[in-house]
């Protein structure tokens, strides 16, 4: 076999591990999110399907399947129904260019554990993140519905705000690695500074707090949840949303968790890196390995975290949020930036 | 080059808040008049929960209205009870015995925290905090158990009787009672640990829905909603009924009569009733519980099957078209319901049921305000000042 059809069969074993990985994330945390709100909140959560309720998403999503595929009268038919579809896809393709492990040497071949090593990576996953917002909007104004819309509004304001942000707080670390390509921020991160791990959490605190704030408001989480709130909005731009087609958001929705979750732990918390392991002599596919489980073991500590927030925080109002994103996390970013640019001239 | 400004033209939105949105708990109708999410002009709908309860009361003997008092708030049902009975014992001109007086206290004041419970426990969901809801009803379970345990059951007890109570409290109440008074208050400070100085909830509600001292008092609110705009009036202390002259308790107020200031005044009269109810327990007189008139109060089974009084009073309490009768007269009796002020007016016309009954119910007069407090703010307030006022739709329409 010629080199091409082998490196095509292995791209796509990647994808589709990764999109079964993915799969499976959202099914834990369907579940994780559950069970998790029920340990906050001193009850018990669905438990009756399974060990511990671990298929109780399998039970709903059957269900759901099952659901008559309702459409609203006065609906726009062709986008209502894209919308969910655009979404979803949206949410799984920003996956793409995160690095889950270092590189696998298999039968003399180099395997780089990532979809797609593109050396704008960054750039790619802002320009997708930035794309799900159109599945939320035209699903508001498609359902014609004014919850809906309202919905698909509020969220259209909130994304540009808090993209920027978003996006400027990570400049401090472009500065600083000199490169988009997010294995390029890895490795950069697999350094020491004595014992500690030169992980760029410590390199840029500030800038990872702006980032964890934005990634809230960039995933539709509670505290700004606000395109959905259930109790003013009543679940806003889904509110029209049925059987699969809810499905595909809620799917969308936890995707682009998983995803977030990632990309903080590649940009601050050195991604796949292990730290004190170098000095230990482990076989180098076993390493390989230990560092994918690494990179999922911290990125279920985000997962968790998102869900910890979410039972505990009550949401901010329309008002309230565009004015901490654009008079509190914008100038911080910025002063971040300058900040950052100070110390690299001062210390070279 | 001359730039033209193109004037955008904007039309006003309205949207339809209700009768059957998650945030009314309960049926009624916001017509909201919308500037983007800013509330231009409100008009309000009521009546989708009318059950005809004043005019049902003019076919019940004033016994049998007990049961329709407790589900017009449902969430204070005990409150709601002794309220109208305390009306038709004023009415009759009895007073009940201390035992009875002391008990109906603890439980109006257990029914107090549970209403309470559920008002800020429903106020923090319709803000977003979830947990906080849970962790209120949890120990609104308590209380419920509790509830059942002395009355039979669990929502509109109907425990209390004209003259008295339905039965005695049973062994072990004074005990479980204690526990649980003993044990309430770390969720009250779970719940303001979690609340009330988190930035977002401040945020949501300092400001919201304010209203000030005299404009409350004009426009006849009652209860935390006048409270919080720093009027101190609780008919407990004012006009004290059930011995609450006996117990030492403080009214809390507010300053700026906002969302914010309700949910801390809530919150403190949730420690001060937890307060009446631990004096209540410890100083419980005995005695009887109903007051010493066969015309009012059935009497014991011995009395009836072994006394041919015992049995006429029996038969003339219990048949249609008997019942006690109360003299020709009106009365207005008002109590301190977690809501404001419960009020029954009675005309009697001499028979055993009342000509008509008027009930002035907290819900309704403090929901009459909301469209003034609404206006200038913004959808998500809308939630918040809904909630804040605690409406009870059963109340609301009776």
């Amino acid at each position: 076999m010629s080199p091409f059809w082998i490196d095509l069969i292995i791209i796509l074993i990647k994808v589709i591990v990764v999109m079964g990985a993915l799969l499976g994330g959202v099914m834990m945390m369907a579940i994780v999110e559950r069970r998790g709100a029920g340990f906050l909140q001193e009850r018990l959560g669905p438990n009756r399907v399974g060990p511990w309720g671990f298929f109780q998403p399998i039970a709903d999503g059957i269900k759901l399947f099952f659901k008559e595929e309702f459409i609203p009268a006065q609906a726009h038919k062709l986008l209502y129904l894209a919308a969910p579809a655009f979404f979803v896809f949206i949410a799984f393709a920003t996956f793409a260019v995160i690095p889950f492990g270092d590189k696998l040497e298999l039968f003399g071949r180099t395997i780089q554990l990532q979809i797609a090593d593109v050396n704008i990576g960054i750039l790619y996953i802002f320009a997708f993140a930035s794309l799900g917002v159109y599945g939320i909007v035209i699903a508001g104004w498609a359902s014609n519905n004014k919850f809906s819309l309202m919905g698909g509004l509020r969220s259209a304001a909130q994304m540009i705000s808090y993209e920027v942000a978003l996006g400027l707080s990570i400049i401090g670390i472009l500065m600083v690695v000199h490169s988009l390509r997010l294995n390029d921020i890895i490795v950069a991160q697999t350094h020491y500074w004595g014992y500690l791990p030169r992980w760029n959490i410590f390199v840029q605190p500030l800038g990872f707090l702006i980032f964890l704030i934005a990634t809230f408001a960039e995933v539709n989480r509670i505290p700004f949840d606000l395109c959905e709130a259930e109790q003013e909005l009543v679940v806003g731009y889904q509110v029209e949303y049925g059987s699969m087609k809810f499905v595909m958001y809620y799917m969308g929705e936890y995707v682009n968790l998983v995803t977030f979750s990632a990309l903080i732990v590649v940009l601050f918390f050195g991604g796949w890196h292990i730290p004190w392991i170098e000095g230990l002599a482990i076989h180098p596919l076993l390493l390989a390995l230990l560092q994918v489980g690494a990179f999922v073991v911290k990125v279920f500590a985000f997962l968790w975290f998102f869900v910890w927030v979410r039972w505990t925080f009550p949401r901010f109002r329309y008002d309230q949020l565009m004015r901490f994103g654009w008079l509190v996390l914008l100038p911080l970013a910025i002063f971040n930036i300058f900040a950052t640019g100070v110390v690299m001239v001062l210390i070279p | 080059m001359k730039h033209e400004v193109k004037e955008i033209p904007t039309e006003r939105m309205v949207l339809n808040f209700g009768p059957s949105h998650p945030a009314t708990h309960g049926v009624f109708r916001n017509i909201l008049e919308l500037d983007g999410e800013r509330i231009l002009d409100v008009e309000v709908e009521i009546g989708f929960l009318h059950s005809g309860f004043e005019k049902l009361g003019e076919h019940r003997t004033y016994n049998q209205f007990i049961t329709i008092a407790d589900r017009m708030n449902y969430l204070s049902p005990l409150n709601n009870d002794i309220g109208y009975v305390l009306a038709v014992e004023k009415l009759l001109g009895i007073e009940v015995p201390p035992r009875c007086q002391y008990i109906r206290a603890i439980m109006c004041e257990l029914n107090r925290i549970a209403d309470h419970l559920v008002s800020i426990g429903m106020h923090a969901v319709d803000v977003g905090a979830f947990t906080v809801f849970l962790y209120a009803f949890k120990q609104r379970e308590i209380i419920y158990d509790l509830l059942e345990f002395v009355t039979g059951s669990r929502m509109n007890n109907s425990y209390p009787r004209v003259g008295g109570l339905m039965s005695d409290a049973p062994e072990g109440f004074e005990d479980k009672v204690k526990d649980f008074a003993d044990h309430f208050l770390p969720t009250v400070d779970d719940i303001e640990r979690l609340l009330t100085r988190n930035r977002i909830w401040v945020d949501r509600n300092k400001g919201i829905g304010a209203i000030s001292a005299e404009e409350a008092i004009s426009w006849g609110l009652t209860g935390p909603c006048l409270r919080a705009a720093g009027v101190e009036w609780d008919i407990r202390k004012t006009e004290p009924y059930s011995s609450y002259d006996h117990f030492d308790f403080e009214i809390p107020v507010g300053v700026r009569g906002d969302s914010y200031d309700r949910y801390l005044v809530r919150m403190e009269e949730m420690r001060q009733s937890n307060r009446i109810i631990q004096q209540a327990i410890a100083n419980l007189p005995g005695g009887e519980v109903n007051v010493d008139d066969p015309k009012i109060i059935l009497p014991p089974k011995e009395r009836v099957y072994h006394s041919i009084e015992g049995l006429i009073h029996h038969f003339k309490l219990i048949m249609e078209e008997h019942g006690f009768q109360t003299p020709r007269g009106e009365i207005y009796s008002a109590t301190e319901v977690p809501n404001g002020e419960l009020g029954f007016f009675i005309i009697s016309d001499g028979t055993n049921k009342p000509y008509r009954i008027h009930v002035r119910a907290p819900s309704f007069i403090n929901y009459s305000v909301f469209p003034q407090l609404i206006k200038g703010h913004m959808i998500s307030d809308v939630v918040a000042v809904i909630s804040s006022l605690n409406i009870i739709a059963g109340e609301l329409d009776r």
